[in-house]
């Protein structure tokens, strides 16, 4: 029987690997986004997985919001790395230095 | 039953090998590619636990919409493939160990503390007649519509940002200006020039 715990266990299986893409992939800007979408990903699956065990459709709402949020991150973020890329030709984080941050 | 189980079993195998090839894949094409079937499954585990509206919604506006977005920009973005192959390996060993041992805290926190607390088996099945999206559209449009509004002002704030960011005016680019056009006169344009007459040879 699939209920709340195999939900829940995909999910996080989900987020750790999206952290752990963005631990590895230091080279491309692109791929740290995608590995913030999937973590948000992750997210909305615990949010479906407890309205659906609750019976509470308020979950289902917020995930719904949470795509709202992730289609505006994705294009303003996809925005500021075309810019980027155009001023310094290369998306790779580690020659984002100029701030000596 | 068991079909169900088996469904969940494969999508999500097919979901985490998805999400392993958008990590650990050289080609960002083929990253874009791959998280675009991992959305895919996602959607069909929400069918699965019957949140019907929501799963197509990630179809409609993930695979449909930002993918294609991203998409755009990777093929736009003439990333070179070859010097982004190097130095992948370094942070790799600690990247997985921190993975691995959140996995294990997180495996352990759901299926060791949460037993009893939780209680298994499946979610209860909807009642007859049950409409998922008309169950969302009655909370969103009166329980959280000022939520709902905020959420328009997000998308426009977007836009806005979104093409402030990438629109450049270029140099040296031939462009009608219409308000000129319209309010030239005709003494602007002909230059009447006094000259004697020439004579006849």
């Amino acid at each position: 029987m699939i209920g709340l715990e195999h939900y829940l266990t995909l999910a996080a299986m989900l987020f750790v690997l999206s952290v752990a893409g963005i631990i590895i992939n230091r080279r491309n800007l692109i791929l740290l986004l995608m590995c913030v979408e999937l973590m948000l990903l992750a997210v909305n699956f615990n949010f479906v997985a407890f309205s659906r065990y609750l019976g509470d459709e308020t979950g289902q709402v917020f995930v719904f919001f949470i795509l709202t949020v992730a289609a505006a991150e994705a294009a303003i973020g996809l925005a500021i790395l075309v810019v980027l890329f155009r001023n310094r030709r290369s998306i790779a984080v580690k020659e984002l230095n100029t701030l000596k941050g | 039953m068991l079909f169900q189980t088996i469904l969940f079993y494969t999508f999500a195998a097919v979901m985490l090998g998805a999400a392993l090839g958008v990590v650990f894949s050289r080609n960002p094409v083929h990253s874009v590619m791959l998280l675009v079937l991992t959305f895919f499954q996602a959607a069909m585990l929400w069918l699965l636990a019957e949140a019907e509206f929501l799963a197509i919604v990630l179809v409609l506006v993930y695979v449909g919409a930002v993918m294609v977005l991203f998409l755009f920009v990777v093929m736009m973005l003439d990333v070179n493939i070859e010097a982004a192959k190097r130095g992948i390996s370094r942070l790799a060993v600690p990247g997985i160990a921190i993975a691995l041992l959140m996995v294990v805290e997180l495996m352990q926190l759901i299926w060791l503390r949460g037993k009893g607390e939780v209680g298994s088996g499946g979610f209860a099945p909807t009642p007859e007649g049950y409409s998922n999206t008309k169950a969302l559209g009655s909370v969103l449009y009166t329980e959280h519509v000022f939520a709902f509004e905020m959420a328009a002002v997000i998308l426009l704030l977007a836009i806005i940002a979104a093409i402030t960011l990438t629109m450049r005016k270029r140099p040296g680019l031939k462009v009608q200006n219409i308000a000129e056009q319209v309010a030239v006169q005709a003494k602007d344009r002909v230059r009447i020039v006094k000259m004697d007459a020439e004579k006849k040879q």
